[in-house]
């Protein structure tokens, strides 16, 4: 396959598991903690590599799933101490961030890892860093990884799919019903970090943010249905891709920047035109008659 | 290591990162208590590209222009939020997530394509992303100071109306005190501080120093008063010694150290703070148990 074909397959493999986690992230209310755990993934990461020495997807998954749950129950503990949920948020991810920030700035900082690429993602060198797969030959490993990772958290999903959509609507029912609801929230939290980390190559700590939320809240605004809004995510998040690498190429400029630049503009087609929920129906629509 | 504090551009330096982190501490108790903690975050991140566009059209790094950008640029984001979150049914933190993350990836690509210009990667516009306060020339000190002075002073002379507004809108309004005014002066003074904050701290983490300082201050007072002034105290006292601890390594990003002081003193409050402390908790958990353990054996002597 050609240099910018394993970069589109890369970039919509990102579209297609963000867009996935994302629509239970703002059905969860979550939105904001998916923010944090990007930030606090780069920590996992850090310590991955100074306990490895190198940077490779197994040492980086476990990494960055304990910083997810790392943050998560951090979060929750302060929140238990009576600080608001969104300042623990706050404190929380800005200094796990800072502490990855400063390790790589004082002491990792070299070829392997450095804070540019955390935040911006390095999709262009993707395509070079290969290895070699059974039956399909030479792939490169990001693009591996997150298709492994889709997989994981497709199957997670799908296997329980009817939990999922309970604790997110009605956590309260879930548990009375007798469904583990804090369990799945931490499991929820892992499959958070590890499309995130997946992502980290790719899009960098802040646009995997947009990756997840944008995508999930266009389809929001189009269905009702969770299966369709599912699968509208998804293809959210594929078109926004292509559209991100294609609108990079043209004006040469950063690929993971315009990524994220091309869920807005999605964002901002289904804000003006949902049939129910957008600006334009709103003025469209007659007021009703009383 | 000392020499470099008694270098006089570096006192500038560490000067203005006091204010500036005073005033983000008392702006950061307003929103607090107004829940919108992240909100600022967000808004940070919304600054970015209004930097880089400002540096665009100007073609030199002026930082009172990159200010009116960035904070331009920000209060565009702020309108988005409160839009998207007013008018649809996603909730306000999508709503907030979706703005700092589109509006940061349309600064980034901005900012590759101002890379590319020779006066754009000379300029050192990178450093808005972690803030480096050592690349901060006079100007930019004085241009910072101002404004970090003008919010403390704005805090200072409506102190207790900003009290009435944050705790009982409906009295304020009976007052005949304009809620709108105070909404639009209280974005505005939050925005200013951001953007101030963003040369020495950067867009990501200047959110720290609103959110962390207030939040330590909580455990240690229950008077809005004493509050504003402690997350004050400990807002400057990050700014400085985070700045100090920056200046000891070669190109060492400054927001990350002022966070991890913060992060410190937070600590230490959550542990030793008066107000529900950790320790103090136990305390009293103890002292409990030793009170009922006491009742239960002069109950059981006297049968």
């Amino acid at each position: 396959m050609s240099y910018a074909a394993w970069i589109i397959l890369t970039a919509s493999l990102v579209g297609l598991s963000c867009g996935l986690i994302g629509v239970f992230l703002i059905l969860r209310k979550m939105a904001m903690m998916s923010d944090a755990i990007s930030h606090t993934v780069l920590l996992g990461i850090v310590c991955a590599y100074l306990v490895t020495k190198e940077v490779s997807g197994p040492a980086m998954l476990v990494g960055a799933i304990l910083a997810g749950l790392l943050t998560a129950f951090l979060v929750q503990w302060l929140h238990s101490l009576d600080i608001q949920q969104e300042a623990s948020i706050g404190i929380v991810f800005t200094t796990l961030f800072a502490i990855g920030v400063i390790l790589i700035a004082t002491s990792v900082g070299n070829a392997h890892l450095d804070v540019q690429h955390a935040l911006m993602g390095e999709i262009t060198f993707i395509p070079w860093n290969t290895t070699v797969l059974p039956l399909i030959g030479s792939v490169p490993k990001a693009t591996v990884l997150l298709a492994f990772v889709f997989v994981v958290a497709l199957i997670v999903i799908i296997a329980f799919y009817k939990e999922w959509k309970l604790t997110s609507f009605d956590p309260a029912l879930a548990a009375s019903l007798g469904i583990p609801v804090l369990f799945m929230h931490y499991v929820f939290m892992t499959l958070v970090s590890i499309t995130t980390v997946a992502s980290f190559d790719a899009v960098g700590a802040i646009m995997v943010v947009a990756m997840l939320i944008t995508p999930a809240s266009s389809a929001y605004l189009w269905t009702d249905r969770l299966s369709v809004m599912l699968l509208l995510s998804c293809a959210f998040g594929v078109i926004s891709a292509v559209i991100g690498y294609f609108i990079a190429l043209w004006l040469d400029t950063s690929i993971s920047g315009s990524m994220a630049f091309a869920t807005g503009i999605l964002f901002l087609i289904s804000f003006i035109f949902s049939p129910k929920h957008g600006i334009l129906a709103k003025y469209v629509r007659p007021t009703k008659a009383y | 290591m000392w020499s470099t504090l008694l270098n006089s551009n570096t006192q500038w330096v560490l000067f203005s990162t006091m204010i500036l982190g005073i005033a983000a501490g008392m702006i950061g108790c307003m929103a607090y208590w107004k829940r919108q903690s992240l909100l600022s975050d967000a808004l940070a991140h919304a600054a970015l590209p209004g930097v880089i566009i400002a540096f665009l059209i100007l073609g030199e790094k002026n930082l009172f222009f990159l200010i009116i950008g960035a904070a331009i640029s920000a209060l565009i984001g702020a309108w988005f939020i409160q839009w998207i979150s007013e008018s649809t049914r996603i909730a306000e933190d999508s709503a907030m997530g979706m703005i700092l993350s589109i509006f940061y990836g349309f600064g980034i690509m901005l900012l590759t394509i101002a890379n590319r210009t020779a006066a754009g990667n000379q300029s050192g516009l990178d450093k808005f992303i972690f803030g480096q306060a050592a690349t901060m020339i006079r100007s930019d000190v004085y241009t910072m100071l101002g404004l970090a002075l003008l919010v403390i002073f704005i805090v200072f002379i409506g102190f207790k109306e900003w009290k009435i507004y944050l705790f009982d809108p409906e009295f304020a309004k009976g007052l005949g005190l304009s809620l709108k005014g105070m909404n639009v002066l209280y974005t505005a003074v939050l925005v200013t501080t951001i953007v101030i904050g963003i040369q020495a701290v950067g867009v990501i983490l200047i959110a720290a120093l609103l959110i962390i300082p207030s939040a330590s201050a909580r455990y240690w007072t229950h008077s809005f008063k004493v509050m504003l002034i402690l997350s004050a105290v400990m807002g400057g006292l990050s700014g400085v010694a985070g700045t100090w601890l920056s200046t000891l390594g070669n190109g060492w990003p400054t927001g990350p150290f002022v966070v991890l002081v913060a992060a410190a003193l937070f600590i230490l409050s959550l542990i030793f703070g008066k107000e529900k402390g950790l320790f103090i908790n136990y305390l009293y958990l103890k002292m409990d148990a030793q009170k009922s353990n006491a009742r239960l054996e002069t109950g059981g002597m006297a049968k």
